[in-house]
Parts: C-alpha cells; sequence; structure tokens
C-alpha cells in the first residue's frame, strides 16, 4: 500500500500548482480590468466551464478512491479479514492498550477497535518525525475501527486527534506502535 | 484641518449623525459593533498564535482553550453575523424601494446579538467553558472538566444571540412581503415565492416565463435567510438540551450522558452548522458578489438567470452536505460519506465556481474600470474562495480526509483563508461602497490606510493560511497544543502573517473612526431624531 506521505506530497504539489495558477490569473485581470479592450464573453466559454467544473469534482473522488489504497479497503473493511486486531479502550483521557505489545509484521492488514467509554476522542498513528500516518474519530456508544495495511518497518506513536477538553492534549502513548520488517 | 478636529468631527466634518434615519443608524450601529467583536477575534488570534509558537505562563492551557473556544464564535456570530445582519437590514428595504416591516425588531436583532456575544465571551473568560463550537457529546456536559454554572450563561449568551438571528429572519421575510402603509396590496405569497426560488423554479417548466418579482441579490439574501432560520432553531435546540443538563448539575442531580447518542447528534448539530458554514455564508457571499458586481459596471448580471437558479441549487445542497465533516468517523454509514460528504460537496465547487465566473465576466464586460475600493476588496474576495473552495473539496474526500482531519490543513488553507480572505474582504467591498449611502455623504479619511489595509490583509490572510496548511500536511492538529517546537517555524511564519492581519485591522478602524469622527461615532448610539421608517432621509 503506497504511504500516506506519499499521497500527501502529490496532493502539496496539485494544490501548490493551482493556487499558483489562481494567483497569476487574478492578478492578470486585475490590471486588464482596468484597461480598454475586447470585453464581450461568448456563452459557450460559460457552458465550457460549467462543463470543467462538473467533471473535475466527480472526477477527484474517483481518481482518489481509485489511487488512494486506503479508501477502498475502508469502505469495504467489514468484508476483509484483518492479519491481527487491536482492541484499544478510551477512558478519562487515557488509552488503555492490550496487554501483549503492539508489535505488527510488514504487509500485514491489522484493525484497530478502539472504544470510548467516556466522551467524544481520536484515534492517531504518528511517524517520529510527527507527521500522520491515519486518524480516525472515536465516539462513545458506537464502534470504531479502522484497517491498515503497513508496507514499511518503523515505530509509531498514538495520539488523540480530537479535542476532548483541556486534559485531553495529553493523550499520547509515544512509540508504542512497531512494525518489524521480516 | 487639525488633527484634533478629525479626529472629534470626521473627515471635513461630511458626517453628520443627526442627519441619520432610524434605519442608518442601526446598520451602522451593527457595523461599529461587527468591528469591535472581528478587533475582539483577531486579538485572540494573535495570542493564539503566540501561544502555539511557544506556550506562555500569562495564559493558562485552560484559558488557551476558552479562547480557541469563544474566537471562532465571537468572529461569526459577534462580528460576521453583526455586520451580514446590519447590511442586509439596511439593502432589503433599499433595494425593493419600501420601508423596512419594523425599526424596532431590527434594533433588538443589535441588541440581542451585541449583548448575547458579549455574554458568552465573558462567561468562557471567568469560567474557561471550553467545549469548542463543536460542542461534540458529552463534552459540553463534562463537569469534570467545566463549571455548569460558566456553561450555562455561555449557552444563555449562545440563545440570545440566536434569538437576535430569529429577529433577523422575521425582519427580512416580513419586509420582502408586506404591504406598507398607503401602498396598493401587495401579493404576499407570490413574493415569498420569487424570494426563494419558487417561482424561478416553476419557471423551469412554463413555456411563457413569469417576471421574477425580487431581485437577484434580495433573492440571494431571503434564500441565505433560510438557511439561518433552519440553524438558528438547530442551535437553539442543542442549547436547550445541553442547558437541562447543566440545570440537573447545579441542582446535584448528574443525568446519564447515554441519554443522548453522540453519532446522531453529532449528525443533526453538523447539519445546523453546515447551514452557516456551507449555506447562508456561500449564498449570502454570492449574492453580495452579485450586487457588488452589478453596482460596480451598472449593468445587468452576466447569465443572470442561471446565477438564480444557482443560488437556489446551492440552498439544496446546503442541507445535504453535513456528511463531510463526519468522514472520519467510523460508524458514519459508508452511503452518507460517499453521497453527501463527497458528492454533494462537490457540487459547491460548481455553484461557488459559477458565481465566480458570472462576477467576472460581468465586470470584464464594463471594462475599463477603475480600480476602487470596493472592486479591490470585490476581487481579494474572490481569490479567497477560488482558493479556499477546492481545498475544501480536497478534503471532503475518504481517501485524503483519513490523513487530513482535524490537521492545520483545515484550518488553514480551506477555514481561514475562506473567511478572511473570502467572506471578510467581500464585507469590506460592501462596507466601502456602502459607506456614502448610510453616512449620507462621508468620506474616507486616508486612500493610503485603506491600500495599506488592503496588502496587509490579503497578504498576512493568504500567508497565514499557507503556513498553517503546511505544518498540517506535516501532521500538526488543530485544537492542541505542542510544547517540544515541533512546528515552531511554521507557527512563527504564520504569526508574522498574523500579525500583518492585527495591523491591516488596526489601519482600517483607525480609518474608519477618522472618517466619521469620535463624535460620530458616539452620535451613532444615540436615537435618532428623524421618525420616519424610511431607509434613507427624505
Amino acid at each position: 500500500m503506497v504511504d500516506s506521505n506519499v499521497v500527501l506530497v502529490g496532493q502539496t504539489v496539485a494544490y501548490s500548482i493551482y493556487c499558483i495558477v489562481i494567483l497569476l490569473l487574478m492578478g492578470w485581470f486585475a490590471l486588464r480590468v482596468t484597461r480598454a479592450g475586447k470585453s464581450k464573453i461568448k456563452p459557450a466559454l460559460f457552458y465550457t466551464f460549467v462543463a470543467f467544473l462538473v467533471v473535475l469534482g466527480v472526477s477527484l473522488h474517483i481518481v482518489t478512491y481509485n489511487t488512494i489504497p486506503w479508501a477502498e479497503m475502508d469502505l469495504k473493511r467489514h468484508e476483509l479479514t484483518a492479519d491481527k486486531t487491536f482492541n484499544i479502550t478510551v477512558k478519562n483521557h487515557e488509552f488503555i492498550l492490550p496487554e501483549e505489545k503492539l508489535v505488527i509484521n510488514i504487509h500485514d492488514k491489522v484493525l484497530f477497535d478502539v472504544t470510548s467509554e467516556d466522551l467524544t476522542y481520536g484515534f492517531g498513528l504518528f511517524r517520529q518525525d510527527n507527521s500522520m500516518m491515519f486518524q480516525m474519530q472515536v465516539v462513545p456508544g458506537h464502534r470504531n475501527d479502522i484497517l491498515w495495511q503497513f508496507n514499511k518497518p518503523g515505530v509509531y506513536t498514538i495520539r488523540s486527534t480530537e479535542y476532548s477538553g483541556p486534559k485531553g492534549i495529553a493523550m499520547i502513548v509515544k512509540d508504542v506502535v512497531v512494525v518489524l520488517d521480516h | 484641518m487639525t488633527f484634533i478636529k478629525t479626529f472629534m468631527d470626521g473627515e471635513q466634518s461630511l458626517f453628520k449623525p443627526g442627519s441619520l434615519t432610524r434605519m442608518q443608524k442601526i446598520t451602522l450601529r451593527f457595523i461599529v459593533i461587527g468591528l469591535v467583536y472581528y478587533g475582539f477575534a483577531v486579538i485572540e488570534g494573535m495570542l493564539m498564535r503566540m501561544y502555539e509558537i511557544e506556550p506562555f505562563s500569562l495564559i493558562s492551557e485552560n484559558q488557551f482553550f476558552a479562547i480557541l473556544t469563544a474566537h471562532p464564535l465571537v468572529g461569526i456570530f459577534g462580528s460576521t453575523y453583526s455586520i451580514v445582519i446590519g447590511a442586509f437590514l439596511f439593502l432589503v428595504p433599499y433595494l425593493m424601494k419600501k420601508p423596512i416591516w419594523s425599526v424596532n425588531l431590527a434594533n433588538w436583532s443589535f441588541i440581542m446579538i451585541a449583548v448575547g456575544t458579549f455574554v458568552f465571551w465573558s462567561a468562557g473568560f471567568v469560567s474557561h467553558y471550553a467545549p469548542l463550537y463543536t460542542l461534540y457529546w458529552p463534552l459540553p456536559a463534562d463537569f469534570t472538566q467545566f463549571s455548569p454554572v460558566g456553561g450555562a450563561i455561555f449557552i444563555l449568551g449562545l440563545a440570545l444571540v440566536m434569538v437576535g438571528a430569529g429577529f433577523f429572519v422575521i425582519n427580512i421575510f416580513k419586509t420582502i412581503t408586506y404591504t406598507p402603509e398607503g401602498w396598493d396590496k401587495q401579493p404576499a405569497g407570490k413574493l415569498f415565492k420569487s424570494a426563494v426560488g419558487l417561482s424561478g423554479f416553476k419557471n423551469l417548466f412554463r413555456k411563457e416565463k413569469k417576471e421574477h418579482l425580487v431581485s437577484l441579490p434580495v433573492a440571494a439574501i431571503a434564500r441565505g435567510t433560510v438557511d439561518m432560520a433552519l440553524n438558528t432553531l438547530i442551535i437553539l435546540f442543542t442549547g436547550i438540551l445541553i442547558l437541562v443538563f447543566m440545570v440537573a448539575a447545579i441542582f446535584g442531580k448528574d443525568l446519564s450522558h447515554t441519554a443522548v447518542d453522540a453519532l446522531l447528534y453529532k449528525n443533526w448539530f453538523w447539519w445546523g452548522l453546515d447551514l452557516i458554514a456551507d449555506g447562508l455564508v456561500l449564498i449570502f457571499v454570492a449574492g453580495t458578489w452579485y450586487l457588488l458586481a452589478m453596482m460596480l459596471t451598472g449593468k445587468k448580471l452576466f447569465m443572470q438567470n442561471i446565477a438564480r437558479a444557482a443560488l437556489l441549487v446551492e440552498l439544496v445542497v446546503s442541507w445535504t452536505v453535513w456528511s463531510h465533516h463526519l468522514l472520519a468517523d467510523q460508524s458514519q454509514p459508508g452511503w452518507l460519506k460517499i453521497l453527501s460528504g463527497e458528492f454533494v460537496t462537490a457540487f459547491e465547487l460548481i455553484t461557488q465556481g459559477l458565481a465566480f465566473f458570472i462576477v467576472l465576466v460581468t465586470l470584464w464586460s464594463a471594462r475599463p474600470l477603475k480600480m476602487t475600493n470596493p472592486l479591490k476588496f470585490l476581487l481579494g474576495g474572490l481569490l479567497g474562495f477560488a482558493l479556499a473552495v477546492p481545498a475544501g473539496i480536497m478534503q471532503a474526500d475518504v481517501g485524503l480526509n483519513r490523513i487530513l482531519h482535524n490537521t492545520q490543513w483545515i484550518i488553514g488553507p480551506h477555514v481561514h483563508v475562506a473567511i478572511l480572505i473570502g467572506l471578510t474582504m467581500t464585507l469590506y467591498a460592501a462596507v466601502y461602497i456602502l459607506f456614502p449611502i448610510v453616512t449620507n455623504g462621508a468620506k474616507i479619511y486616508s486612500q493610503k490606510l485603506v491600500n495599506l489595509h488592503f496588502w496587509t490583509h490579503l497578504l498576512g490572510g493568504i500567508g497565514m493560511g499557507a503556513f498553517m496548511g503546511m505544518a498540517g500536511l506535516k501532521g500538526m492538529l488543530r485544537r492542541t497544543l505542542y510544547f517540544d517546537g515541533e512546528y515552531s517555524l511554521y507557527m512563527i511564519l504564520a504569526g508574522i502573517c498574523g500579525a500583518l492581519l492585527l495591523i491591516g485591522f488596526l489601519a482600517f478602524f483607525y480609518n474608519i473612526v477618522m472618517s466619521v469622527g469620535f463624535k460620530g461615532v458616539l452620535g451613532i448610539f444615540t436615537p435618532s431624531k428623524l421618525k420616519t421608517k424610511e431607509i434613507l432621509p427624505e
């Protein structure tokens, strides 16, 4: 499975290019609108633009669904079998982890099943450079599970990704998930 | 003219508060209070920016999160609601060339919103009540972290704002539909249908198209007001629910949190909140763009019938997009994530893109235009939404949301750029174009200060959003604190941009005070001597 960092790099490049184009376009427009010149715009250009927006809006999700590997896996996770399951409980602003260590073999699909016994929390896995691997919300009274395939060895930190009051900022369990390369 | 004289009497002593009608005064009160609360929000924002660089002892962690709770609410309700409501209470009767239905109700809207904002802000300041604007259940009723008394006062303040918003909704629809004294009977039902888009919708299936009874900007205001009515009801209902738990706690009863389903609650509350973020804001902004384009060019809007239809589509879209806020909630049904969260949300790219295109072409059709203050701020507003809406569409994607949700990306390039650049610069454009009309011919004190305001606001807002976004892509979460300098560089750069925003606001505020004078500001708050219900003096 493609690493989530690779997806973020792709997104950064695409959005940065878009921003540069739109900034230049608006700058050009601001200059030209103050000058005399041809001003008639044909309706055909408008309808072409509408069609472009429709194609762009729909194709974005189709493209990401087919290129971001966890998107399909996430929606169909209940039809898939996990290689390993970790049951985690959250209560009083603390993650209560399984007694065994959270050790994962590379390429394994792992199900994180997280239950909240009081507030709404978040559950995220972070790399050692603090970048995010993935996250989900942890809502009390509901099942909160995420299936993830680990294709790189590494050590990861669990952190709550949702605000649960000032006490929530300490909800960090450092270097607790280990992905082994064998 | 000496500095002191200008400070006291305004630029060239042109502003005469005694010449203002009751409605002009109310509009100006809304705008002054809206700007004061904008100042609150900017200062709070700067305090948080500095705290994100390095926490300092003057502010405790609890206080930080209380500020984080108050900041968006003061910004949206205290500032934006005030300016928007003030402007629209003036514009609807002005554009329809009839008196407002009730001047007193307009004044009560002002009082409720101004007082309500101060009540919830001060309750948060004193008690550190900090469940954030999202109020995820059962956090607002977690009395191990928050005082139920402070929370109850906080919720009461919000309720006052909602009542004020409710008064606005009534006043707008009554103004559109009522028959003023001495007028021929107005077709109330037909006016209402035209305003909300029902008659336009029927036109699609008629061979002979019927004329629209209300102008496009009034239709935009009416449709955004429908969303305001709905979100007011949702926020009021949620507030009452939370108050029940608070009152019980104050009297020593501990009600079970499980009586409320946290996911269902999250759905209905986001449905209501999204009617602000993805409903009335987008509709009001599009309507304001259209009005500004028509006023700046003196021409009809390009593709005006499609623009009108797009406003109706946006209204329906705004009722069905909330699920993009729940893409990270694993119990949320998958079909809702795909249909509402992704595909209906993508319609916002289309409706807002259409509005963007229509406004640019309308301006283009009248070239050469003079680069006036309203035009330059309008272009800034258009740029803001051009940057922020695609950012929002990207995060409203099942795949990308998994690595973006609750990061600084959401709140930077999407939320802050949309609000500060898209929405606020549009509002500034409206303020600049309405200023001489509402003040009976007052002049802006300094063009240099207007230019300083424009550039510092534009660069500060885009820059702050960009650096927050970069930190978000590196994993920095929103709604939390970092103590080991993990994202210091990004936060310092975002802080510098925040300082530019503050400088821009101070320049604008000083310029407005110098334009109308200190006596003029005070005069806005004294009763009008003109007893007319008319909008402008006769």
